[in-house]
C-alpha cells in the first residue's frame, strides 16, 4: 500500500539551482535475512543539501538501507548509486574512496573505546586526508569538537562521556573528514529531550557549515521536525507515505496519526 | 567483510511443530510417521553439515585475509608495538610465577625416584631437558591462550557488538590490517620470549626445589642443566612455539572479528578462542614432537 505524495524538489534545497543534484539514488532495492524480506523494491533519491528523514518503526528496515549504502550489507538486488557510481559495481578501492566522501553516524556513536577522543579523531582523518601536516591535523580536530561543542574534552576517553557527549564526538570524528553525505543512524536514540535537541539542532548546523546532504533515520518525531526537509515512511520494507512534515501532521491516515500521537505522548512524558 | 553463518533453524524448529502436529492429530501409518521422522532427522543433519562447511568456509577467507593483509604495504608498526608491550606485559605476572613453580614442583617429584637409583646428579639435566623441550613451551602456551587469547575475542568481540569494527570500515580503514593483523604478529613474536624467559625461571626453580634437600651450588646445577641440552632439543622447541603464538592470535581474532551481534555473543567469543586456541596448541605439539622424532 503506497501512499506517494510526490514533490518536485526539496525544500531545503539551494533555491537557486533549478533540478538539484541527485547525491543518492536507489532503484527497486530489495534484501532479506533467512527468506525474510526487510526491504522490498525500495526506490528512493537524496538531492544535494537536502535532509531527507526516514521514519518507521523498528524492524521496518530503515538502519538496514544506510548500511547498503555504505555497502556493509549487499542487497539481494536493485542498484544503489552514490555520486553517479554504482555501489554494488565498485571495486575495494574503489569503494574505499568512496567511503571516504560518506560519514556514517552509529546509532551506538562506535567511538573507539581504546583511544582518547582526540585519537578517535585523528585516527579516520590522518587515513583519509593524507599529506596532512601535524599542525593542519591539530586545527581540523579542534575544529571539529569546537562545532559540536566538546572543544574541553580532548584527551578524554569515551568512557568519560556522558551519551549525548559520545554522539556529539562521534560527529565530530565524522565530519573531522569533511564528508559531502551524512547518514545518521538513530542519532538521538536513548538521549534525555533536550540532549536530543541539541543534536538535531548539530544535525542543522553540520549541513549548513558542511554543506552535506544527509539521510536521517529515526523514530524521533521532534527530531524529524527539527531536521527534515523531506520525510519518508517506512512500513513494513515499503515506502508508505513521502512528503514533508506538514503533509505527515494533515495525513488523515490511521498508521501515521498512531505513531504522531504515540511520539508525542512519550516524549511529553519524557518532559 | 561480512562473515556471518546465516542458519535457518528457525524454518526447521517451525516445519518440526507443523511435523509433530501432523503426526499427532492424524492417524498416519506407522511407515509415513517414520517416513516424517526420517526426513526431519535429514534435515537436522544436512543443516549441521551446512553450519559446518560454512564456518569452515569463513575461517579459511579470514585467514587468506589475514594473511594478505600481513604482506600488504601498510603495515601499522604503531599498533603492533602497542599489541606487543600488552601481550607480554599482560601475562608476564602470571609465567613468572607459572614457570618458578612448574621447575620446583618437577624437580621435588623427581628427586625422590632418582635417588632409588642413586641418580640425582642427573636431576638438573633431567628437569632442564623437560622443560626446554615440554614443559616449558606447552604450559607458557596454555596459559597464553587463556590470558591473550581469551582478552583478543573479547576486545574484538565487542568492538564489532559496539559497531567500531563497522566505523572503521565506512571510514575506509582496514579493520582486518588495524586489529587483526599486529595481534596476530605480537602474539607470534611475543609467544616465543615468554617460553625462554618460563624456561628460564623454571631451572631456577628447580635450583631452588633441588636445594630444599640437598645442597647444590647455583653454577654446578647451571652447569648440569646446560650440558644436558643440545641444540637439537632448544631449536624445535623455539621453533614452535612461533606456531602457538600464531595460532593463539588468530583464533582470538577471528573469534572476536565473527562474534555475533548480541552482547552474549562476546563471552562466546572469549569462551570459544580460548578452548580453540588450547587444542591448537595441544595438536601443534603433536605435529612438531612427530617431526622433531623423525629428524
Amino acid at each position: 500500500m503506497e501512499k506517494e505524495i510526490n514533490i518536485a524538489a526539496p525544500t531545503g534545497a539551494d533555491s537557486a539551482t533549478a533540478s538539484p543534484e541527485k547525491v543518492i539514488d536507489i532503484t527497486n532495492l530489495t534484501i532479506g535475512f533467512n527468506n525474510v524480506p526487510v526491504l522490498r523494491d525500495f526506490t528512493v533519491q537524496l538531492f544535494e543539501k537536502e535532509n531527507l528523514v526516514i521514519l518507521g518503526k523498528s524492524g521496518s528496515g530503515k538502519s538496514v538501507l544506510i548500511k547498503c549504502i555504505v555497502r556493509l550489507l549487499n542487497p539481494d538486488s536493485g542498484t544503489i548509486n552514490v555520486l553517479g557510481e554504482n555501489v554494488n559495481e565498485l571495486n575495494d578501492r574503489d569503494l574505499a574512496e568512496m567511503r571516504k566522501k560518506i560519514g556514517f553516524l552509529f546509532q551506538s556513536g562506535a567511538l573507539y573505546d581504546s583511544m582518547t577522543i582526540r585519537e578517535n579523531l585523528e585516527f579516520p582523518l590522518r587515513r583519509i586526508k593524507k599529506g596532512l601536516s601535524r599542525k593542519q591535523i591539530d586545527e581540523k580536530i579542534v575544529e571539529a569538537l569546537e562545532n559540536v561543542g566538546l572543544s574541553d574534552t580532548l584527551h578524554k576517553m569515551p568512557s568519560d562521556l556522558s551519551g549525548g557527549m559520545r554522539k556529539r564526538a562521534s560527529l565530530a570524528r565524522t565530519i573531522v573528514v569533511d564528508p559531502m553525505i551524512m547518514l545518521y543512524d538513530e542519532p538521538t536514540t536513548g538521549l534525555d529531550p533536550i540532549t536530543s535537541d541539541e543534536i538535531s539542532s548539530l544535525i542543522n548546523e553540520v549541513q549548513k557549515k558542511y554543506k552535506t546532504s544527509s539521510i536521517i533515520i529515526t523514530h524521533d518525531i521532534e527530531c524529524a521536525r527539527a531536521t527534515a526537509d523531506r520525510m519518508i515512511m517506512l512500513n513494513e520494507g515499503e515506502v508508505y507515505l513521502e512528503g514533508t512534515i506538514d503533509e505527515f501532521e494533515s495525513s488523515q491516515d490511521e498508521m501515521i496519526q498512531s505513531f504522531f500521537k504515540m511520539n508525542n505522548v512519550s516524549s511529553r512524558s519524557n518532559e | 567483510m561480512a562473515l556471518h553463518v546465516t542458519s535457518s533453524d528457525k524454518d526447521f524448529r517451525h516445519m518440526k511443530a507443523i511435523n509433530t502436529d501432523i503426526v499427532k492429530k492424524t492417524n498416519l501409518p506407522k511407515v509415513k510417521k517414520q517416513a516424517i521422522k526420517l526426513s526431519e532427522n535429514v534435515i537436522k543433519k544436512k543443516q549441521k553439515a551446512n553450519r559446518f562447511f560454512l564456518a569452515v568456509g569463513e575461517f579459511y577467507l579470514f585467514f587468506w585475509l589475514t594473511t594478505k593483509a600481513t604482506f600488504s604495504r601498510h603495515f601499522e608498526f604503531k599498533e603492533f608495538l602497542r599489541q606487543c608491550f600488552l601481550v607480554g606485559n599482560k601475562t608476564l605476572p602470571l609465567i613468572t610465577i607459572t614457570g618458578l613453580v612448574i621447575g620446583l614442583v618437577l624437580t621435588i617429584q623427581s628427586r625422590p625416584i632418582l635417588a632409588d637409583f642413586g641418580a640425582t646428579s642427573l636431576l638438573p639435566g633431567m628437569i632442564a631437558l623437560s622443560i626446554v623441550r615440554e614443559m616449558g613451551p606447552v604450559v607458557t602456551a596454555l596459559i597464553c591462550a587463556g590470558k591473550i587469547g581469551s582478552g583478543m575475542g573479547a576486545e574484538l568481540g565487542s568492538m564489532r557488538v559496539s559497531e567500531q569494527i563497522d566505523a572503521m570500515e565506512v571510514s575506509s580503514i582496514k579493520p582486518i590490517r588495524f586489529l587483526v593483523v599486529p595481534r596476530v604478529l605480537a602474539a607470534t613474536l611475543m609467544i616465543p620470549i615468554l617460553v625462554l624467559y618460563a624456561d628460564a625461571l623454571g631451572i631456577l626453580g628447580s635450583w631452588a626445589g633441588a636445594n630444599i634437600k640437598g645442597d647444590v651450588t647455583f653454577i654446578l646445577f647451571f652447569t648440569q642443566a646446560f650440558s644436558a641440552i643440545g641444540f637439537m632439543d632448544f631449536l624445535p622447541a623455539v621453533i614452535k612455539t612461533f606456531f602457538f603464538g600464531a595460532a593463539i592470535g588468530f583464533i582470538g581474532c577471528f573469534k572476536g572479528y565473527t562474534a555475533g551481534r548480541g552482547t552474549e555473543s562476546v563471552g562466546k567469543a572469549a569462551n570459544e578462542s580460548v578452548v580453540l586456541a588450547s587444542l591448537f596448541v595441544i595438536v601443534i605439539d603433536l605435529i612438531a614432537v612427530q617431526i622433531t622424532d623423525m629428524l
